[in-house]
């Protein structure tokens, strides 16, 4: 497909602005630009054509199911959409002031609210835009509670080594150093490798509950003691909140500071990669080293600082709270529900065909290992998925968590039907009697999508990040 | 698998020649290149840096992953093969002759595994 | 209450029945006991779709909406072509997530590599990446992309936006390495205080420009002094101002990051927002976050990529030079469809308003008896003394649906869009008179 740069023609444009009722001024010649601005003319036809040609060569939930693991790929609401639009949401400048931005502060406040009865926290700050940022700002909570003790021999974070690749990059970010435990053989913490990794140095522990293999892990209490008992604190990376939501708290099972996806959990939309939201709760012996914004607020005295200008994602916020008023309690509660039966269905469905890595009741998630099949057959869990394409499903997650090999990581959510499920179950069996019968056609896989599969290895040995303009 | 028999080997599956000049050379050996596929990019020391026996001097970028490369001596950097910064294929080509730096060696490499050693730790990883 | 779970009770039943368990708490046997939430959370009902609306739209209705804004700030009240926000709202690039299968995800990645591309046309720069939080996380990421063992303090002048000052200190506190601040001298960045700072371990040197005041800063002599030294120049500037200014790369800089709200963003109470990252060719596998390639696939067909990937958290771990995994995709794809929209001689003359109001508003504020502070050249921002209670005087313009200047410690700053006409302008100087008077 052409590029937007290849339809420019020059001298087409739109017609946006009033005549000017105003003199010129002009920059002061040094100050110029001399540059040419390459950007694309186009007429406004050409533009809504040109992504619409795009969006057909795009798929998202709307266009059909999305099991992609540890993304919480549920239906976006789009009622939700609408309200975040409201000028008096959208329309709002960040430093106005707060007694004319009430609309602002009762959502950052309700929301703060709800999202504090749902995690067990005391206090919730808004100011990270994704998960990642969020991972990155409860380190630094922790940090400075530990340093304001004066107790700086602190250098260590814990991670499992079935963790997301943030946990550990954040960890690093934050200036600690890592220190990855392997899992046991059941997918969970190993008690042992706990015990030997904590100390003085602990900072804190870094833990998805339910973990990456989508296992609620059943020693949680005793986890947390141990971190607790050794001086650090316990944090609890909010991916797979979906599963548990309404049904058992972070804050309950012993964690002091959570990162929430409001992107994953609270069906905001993805948005083809972000913009998400990572609000960040904590118990409220942390709640003074809380982020705030330096221009848009007072930070306090202990506060770890900000991360980014001023409250965050804010529409992202509104759309969020939206979802979490149409559940209510109710609903929350359901929706965990319905997302772990949803995934255990699947599951089941798929046991006779496919290798699960762990064969244990799911949370929101399962993992199937296809190391037999790729021995047997030679088509690997990246051929299934490339299979699934032709079949108008987004493939899971492949190849995470590491711990296993060949993954593909099954999250179908609560807002998909059951017909859906069947329907996914269905074409997995089919792939799978396909890589038995005629393992080729899954190497070229796939056939029917707008492209074949694409040559990485050439974007990566000669990168080419921006065409070439005239 | 190709081992050349006048070359030493590690465990971490790094090859090293000794040249005439008592420097030595290091790069990656045949089942390296062989596991991670399609090398993309390669990040070298610069010219003058030391390294030392077991710790990571280099790391080399297939698509989806990142290894480290570990250097079997102590050392100073004297030369560093800058061809592979443009063209990291060369490893998978011809691993024995991209080499990656050249070490001007403090004290003599100890522990270093002969090609019949090497074939040996290669079967019983397998 | 309201659901977005399609199956009914019955199927419900059913599946569980169909995996061999009773009831739905069985699914959570591994779950202790003692931390079992044996009753709902103290949470409100819920409410089905007209109900939500009805609260919301009052909630809405708590904040006031001003029809004229005068003040800028990091945030800037721009008009939005209708196009724009019927390409960002199309829903398959709404509800998709990061393009992990290129195969289907051709649409994101192509709207990615042509802001890409746009992003190095309009900054002068060599490769940008897929886009990072916001302005302010980008300078503290450009930060981190320059430190390396021997150079490890980087600086920061003191006419940056507050926020992102503040964000760079947290950053780089983080990875345990120092910030300084370069004063500002008459409202710009003190060029002689900042060669006196610059040392052999200065990583890097961050400016603003027009600056936090809205003035254009000496950049070519920042960034040359910051060269002289060895270290690197970041270089932050608003989007809208580079279709008339010199480009960071034109300046000599080698990373440039701005935020990229005005880009067809709304202000939506400070988020989301676009952070824009660009840099020379050298720094290319410094840079955060997803970067988009074109290649081909097996037919040849042009197709395009995530790559370099192995810089990532995801392959990287501990190891990656930034922990970004999601980023804020969608309004890359604003800002390009925002560029489309205007085209180069478009976007020149939103600039070129914007810079005609701002100086009609400065003089009309001036002969209503607030003068400006400092006399360097200004783009669409600038600062006024104020001889009477700031508060007073903006209260005296909110009363007519005007939101006024930010009040700062030197005065006011004021900034003026397209948006604004010169009415709304006279009015506002109008009501400037009558307070002072």
């Amino acid at each position: 497909m052409k590029l937007i740069f290849e339809k420019s023609r020059e001298g087409r444009r739109l017609s946006i602005l009033p005549p000017a009722d105003v003199p010129h001024t002009a920059l002061p010649q040094d100050l110029c630009r001399e540059a040419p601005l390459r950007l694309p003319q186009v007429a406004e036809c050409d533009i809504d054509r040109h992504y619409a040609a795009l969006a057909r060569r795009a798929h998202g939930v709307c266009n059909g199911f999305y099991p992609l693991g540890s993304c919480t790929m549920k239906y976006n609401p789009r009622i939700d959409e609408e309200i975040a639009a409201l000028p008096g949401f959208a329309g709002i400048h960040p430093l106005q002031r707060p007694q004319t931005a009430q609309g602002g502060r009762e959502v950052l406040s309700l929301c703060e609210a709800m999202l504090c009865e749902i995690t067990g926290m005391d206090a919730v700050t808004f100011q990270p835009a994704a998960g990642a940022h969020g991972e990155f700002t409860g380190l630094l909570l922790i940090k400075a509670y530990h340093e304001d003790r004066g107790d700086m021999a602190r250098t260590k974070i814990i991670v499992p080594d079935s963790a997301h690749g943030t946990n550990p990059a954040s960890a690093a970010m934050a200036g600690y150093e890592v220190v990855n435990i392997p899992s046991g053989t059941d997918g969970c913490v190993d008690l042992e490798a706990l015990r030997a990794a904590v100390g003085p140095d602990t900072a804190s522990l870094m833990l998805t509950n339910p973990n990456t293999v989508g296992l609620f892990d059943p020693n949680i209490l005793q986890i947390t003691r141990i971190v607790h008992e050794a001086g650090g604190l316990c944090y609890y990376d909010g991916a797979n909140l979906n599963a548990i939501m309404g049904v058992v708290r972070p804050g309950d099972m012993g964690f002091d500071v959570v990162h929430l996806n409001l992107h994953k959990t609270f069906a905001t939309p993805h948005g083809g990669g972000g913009p998400g939201s990572g609000p960040v709760g904590c118990k409220a012996f942390l709640n003074p080293f809380m982020p705030q914004s330096c221009l848009g607020g007072t930070p306090g005295e202990k506060s770890m600082g900000q991360v980014r200008a001023f409250y965050g994602n804010f529409a992202v916020v509104v759309k969020a709270l939206c979802y979490m008023l149409t559940l209510g309690a109710q609903g929350i509660r359901e929706a965990a529900e319905n997302a772990v039966l949803n995934a255990n269905y699947m599951m089941h469905g798929l046991k006779g065909t496919y290798d699960m890595a762990y064969d244990h009741i799911c949370m929101h998630e399962f993992v199937m290992t296809l190391d037999k099949l790729k021995k047997e057959t030679g088509v690997s869990a990246l051929d299934v998925a490339k299979g699934l394409l032709d079949a108008g499903i987004h493939p899971p997650t492949m190849y995470f968590p590491l711990i296993v090999h060949e993954a593909l990581m099954v999250e179908p959510t609560e807002t998909e039907s059951r017909e859906t499920l069947d329907e996914a179950v269905d074409v997995l069996i089919d792939l799978a009697k396909t890589a038995r019968e005629n393992p080729q056609v899954l190497h070229d896989s796939p056939l029917h999508t707008p492209i074949r599969r694409p040559d990485e290895v050439r974007a990566a040995r000669s990168p080419k990040l921006k065409a070439d303009l005239p | 698998m190709n081992i050349p028999a006048e070359l030493s080997y590690t465990k971490s599956h790094e090859w090293v020649r000794t040249l005439p000049d008592q420097t030595v050379e290091i790069g990656l050996t045949d089942h390296a290149q062989t596991q991670l596929g399609d090398i993309v990019f390669v990040n070298l020391p610069q010219e003058g840096d030391t390294v030392a026996a077991g710790d990571a001097f280099a790391d080399v970028e297939s698509v989806k992953a990142v290894s480290d490369v570990y250097s079997p001596v102590s050392g100073r950097v004297v030369a560093v093969n800058e061809e592979l910064l443009d063209a990291p294929q060369r490893i998978n080509e011809a691993p024995y002759e991209a080499w990656m730096i050249r070490v001007e060696v403090e004290t003599p490499p100890q522990g270093l595994l002969s090609e019949k050693e090497y074939a040996k730790a290669l079967e019983e990883e397998a | 209450m309201g659901s977005y779970v399609p199956n009914t009770r019955r199927e419900q039943e059913e599946m569980l029945r169909a995996i061999g368990l009773a009831q739905m708490s069985d699914l959570y046997a591994d779950v202790p006991e003692s931390v079992f939430l044996q009753k709902p959370l103290n949470l409100p009902e819920g409410m089905g779709e007209m109900q939500l609306r009805a609260r919301m739209e009052e909630m809405a209705s708590h904040s006031r909406v001003f029809p004229v804004i005068l003040r800028g700030a990091g945030a800037y009240h721009h008009y939005i072509p209708s196009i724009v926000k019927t390409v960002s709202s199309r829903e398959e690039f709404v509800t998709a997530y990061t393009p992990y299968q290129a195969e289907i995800s051709q649409g994101i990645l192509q709207s990615i590599f042509e802001y890409q591309t746009m992003m190095c046309e309009l900054t002068g720069m060599d490769v940008s990446n897929a886009s990072i939080y916001d302005g302010a996380s980008a300078a503290a990421e450009a930060a981190a992309m320059c430190r390396d063992r021997k150079r490890t303090v980087t600086l920061i002048s003191a006419t940056v936006h507050p926020d992102t000052i503040a964000t760079v200190r947290t950053y780089c506190h983080a990875a345990g390495t120092q910030v300084q601040i370069v004063p500002k001298r008459d409202g710009v960045t003190d060029t002689d205080a900042l060669c006196a700072m610059l040392t052999q371990q200065t990583a890097c040197v961050i400016v603003q420009t027009p600056n936090f005041y809205g003035t254009f800063e000496h950049a070519q002599a920042l960034v040359d002094a910051t060269h002289a030294a060895g270290a690197k120049a970041v270089l932050s500037c608003n989007p809208m101002a580079l279709a008339l200014m010199k480009t960071p790369g034109e300046l000599g800089a080698d990373i440039a990051v701005t935020e990229g709200q005005p880009l067809g963003m709304p202000l939506s109470y400070g988020g989301p927002y676009l952070g824009i990252m660009a840099a020379k060719q050298a720094m290319m596998r410094k840079l955060p976050g997803r970067i988009v390639g074109e290649t081909v696939d097996t037919q040849g067909n042009r197709a395009f990529v995530l790559t370099l990937q192995a810089r990532e958290q995801h392959i990287r771990r501990e190891k990656a030079s930034s922990n970004i995994c999601s980023n804020q995709a969608l309004c890359a794809l604003t800002a390009g469809a925002y560029l489309t929209a205007m085209g180069p001689d478009g976007l020149r003359e939103v600039a070129q308003r914007c810079m005609n109001n701002a100086h009609y508003l400065q003089q009309a504020l001036e002969q209503a008896g607030l003068a400006r502070v400092g006399n360097a050249p200004f783009f669409h921002e600038f600062v006024t003394a104020c001889p009477v209670s700031k508060d007073k005087l903006l209260l005296a313009l909110e009363d007519a649906g005007i939101l006024g200047g930010l009040p700062v410690e030197e005065g006011i700053l004021w900034c003026a869009t397209e948006q604004v006409s010169r009415e709304n302008m006279d009015r506002a100087a109008a009501i400037v008179r009558e307070v002072l008077s």
